[in-house]
């Protein structure tokens, strides 16, 4: 129906994230009657969402003119702020910006870096910057994901942990199950996307290559090596980051750090 | 505050909530950080012993007692284990004979009461060998019964062992029961230290 009402490719796609904002919308306001309040969040992610896929839009017009190695510096930029967004989901968790950095940098960036020189990735920018951010968002959100599990699995067994410590156990090893739960929890997306591939969904990127006149099978074996590819970088972001954070628990002196947070006392009403 | 514990004595911190007993005993075995200070374990400053080394000459049992998941006899090899030591079946019966679990070692920890979880915490603390045990209110999270019992059994294994206990305690009838000497803290300072008779008047409460 908007492509007989805009006929102009930015007209249509402007009316298209309309329609797709105000069904974000409806969930939010779904949401809000259920008192869960997500009005904030939702309104900020969605604005900051189009202003950053749009400045990505217009820098890569003007990438596709430069030469190849440009897209380096783009993905660095990428696994920076990737790492800003990850330690912000993080907070009161020390270091976590450092080890957001080294975890997604040396997890999403060694996947891009080999596959790139092994030819799987191509290396002109329209094909190394989409895939590489895929992979450098995918493994944001399993570093998101170890660094809260990781969090709240350690305050809620501070005590077995001071235990341990208290015995004369190495600081690492206290935290040990902790750090292999956080891993594994991570990577349930990651395995899940996988396990899914073609029966539950069928990615953008295939759907995007059989748009531009792709070969079905070559578009869907490409996704898998899409898919396969971010379950690494996950995978290795996760391990890193797991490898990193056991040691931002604790002070030099195997000192329990990361305690629980005080719980905020409920508002007492003025009732009757 | 300047405290000089002696050698094979039992202490008890006595004074209300908030008064700094466990905050005073984490930071014996340096489970928390002195802001100024220090402590000396036989005239050493103890941050020039490895924590690892410290907290296994200085043991812990705290208020609740947070067994490993696994059998009671897991819990008893744990400490040793961290030092390279496996724990003989014999020590075990040993130590279990002394908390009075006799016979239960292959037990799975998940079925044994508040009470029975406790003596568990304290033999495993036992089984590292330490030289000074802190007992942070170990009888505090159980009924009167088990309180008793733990009460009991400390004072059975203080004699057995010849350890130097620190044991927090709100409880001051308790403390006059247990202790050799008793150390009133109030608002993270101390208040008076001294023999049950020399702190509380005949009241029953402070001097």
């Amino acid at each position: 129906m908007l492509k007989v009402l805009f006929a102009n490719q930015l007209t249509l796609g402007c009316a298209q994230a309309a329609v797709a904002t105000l069904l974000a919308l409806a969930v939010m306001l779904l949401a809000r009657q259920r008192k869960i309040h997500l009005e904030r969040e939702t309104i900020v992610a969605l604005v900051r969402g189009i202003v950053q896929i749009t400045a990505v839009g217009s820098i890569l017009v003007l990438l596709l003119r430069g030469p190849a190695w440009t897209s380096v510096f783009l993905l660095a930029a990428m696994i920076v702020a990737a790492a800003a967004m990850s330690a912000g989901r993080s907070k009161g968790l020390p270091k976590s910006f450092q080890v957001s950095l080294y975890a997604i940098g040396a997890g999403a960036g060694s996947v891009i870096a080999l596959m790139t020189c092994a030819g799987v990735i191509d290396t002109r920018v329209t094909s190394l910057v989409p895939i590489g951010s895929m992979l450098i968002a995918n493994a944001m959100n399993t570093n998101s994901l170890v660094l809260n599990r990781f969090r709240s699995e350690v305050e809620s067994h501070a005590g077995l942990i001071e235990t341990g410590l208290a015995l004369g156990a190495d600081s690492r090893q206290t935290v040990a199950p902790y750090v292999q739960v956080s891993v594994q929890s991570s990577l349930i997306p990651a395995i899940d996307s996988l396990r899914s591939l073609g029966i539950v969904w069928i990615p953008g990127l295939m759907a995007g290559m059989l748009l531009s006149g792709a070969s079905p099978i070559y578009a869907a074996v490409y996704q898998f090596v899409t898919i396969s590819m971010i379950f690494s970088s996950s995978g290795l972001t996760a391990l890193i980051c797991s490898l990193l954070i056991r040691g931002s628990a604790f002070s030099p002196a195997e000192q329990l750090t990361l305690r629980p947070r005080p719980v905020a006392a409920p508002a007492v009403g003025r009732g009757a | 505050m300047t405290v000089e514990i002696r050698a094979g004595e039992v202490l008890v911190v006595v004074g209300p909530s908030g008064a700094g007993k466990s905050s005073f005993l984490r930071l014996l075995n340096r489970l928390d950080e002195p802001t100024g200070g220090t402590v000396r374990l036989e005239g050493i400053d103890y941050r020039q012993i490895p924590p690892r080394e410290l907290r296994r000459r200085v043991g812990m049992v705290t208020q609740t007692a947070y067994l490993f998941p696994g059998t009671i006899a897991d819990n008893l090899r744990y400490g040793p284990l961290q030092h390279g030591i496996e724990l003989p079946a014999e020590t075990i019966d040993a130590l279990l004979i002394q908390v009075r679990l006799a016979g239960r070692a292959e037990e799975d920890v998940a079925h044994l009461s508040g009470g029975e979880a406790q003596r568990v915490s304290v033999a495993r603390a036992l089984a590292t060998k330490p030289e000074v045990l802190l007992l942070d209110e170990p009888t505090s999270s159980l009924d009167e019964e088990a309180k008793g019992e733990i009460e009991k059994l400390i004072l059975m294994v203080a004699k057995q062992n010849g350890l130097t206990y620190v044991m927090a305690s709100h409880d001051l009838a308790q403390a006059a029961r247990v202790a050799d000497r008793i150390m009133v803290m109030s608002k993270g300072r101390l208040e008076k230290i001294g023999t049950a008779s020399e702190v509380i008047n005949a009241e029953g409460t402070f001097r």
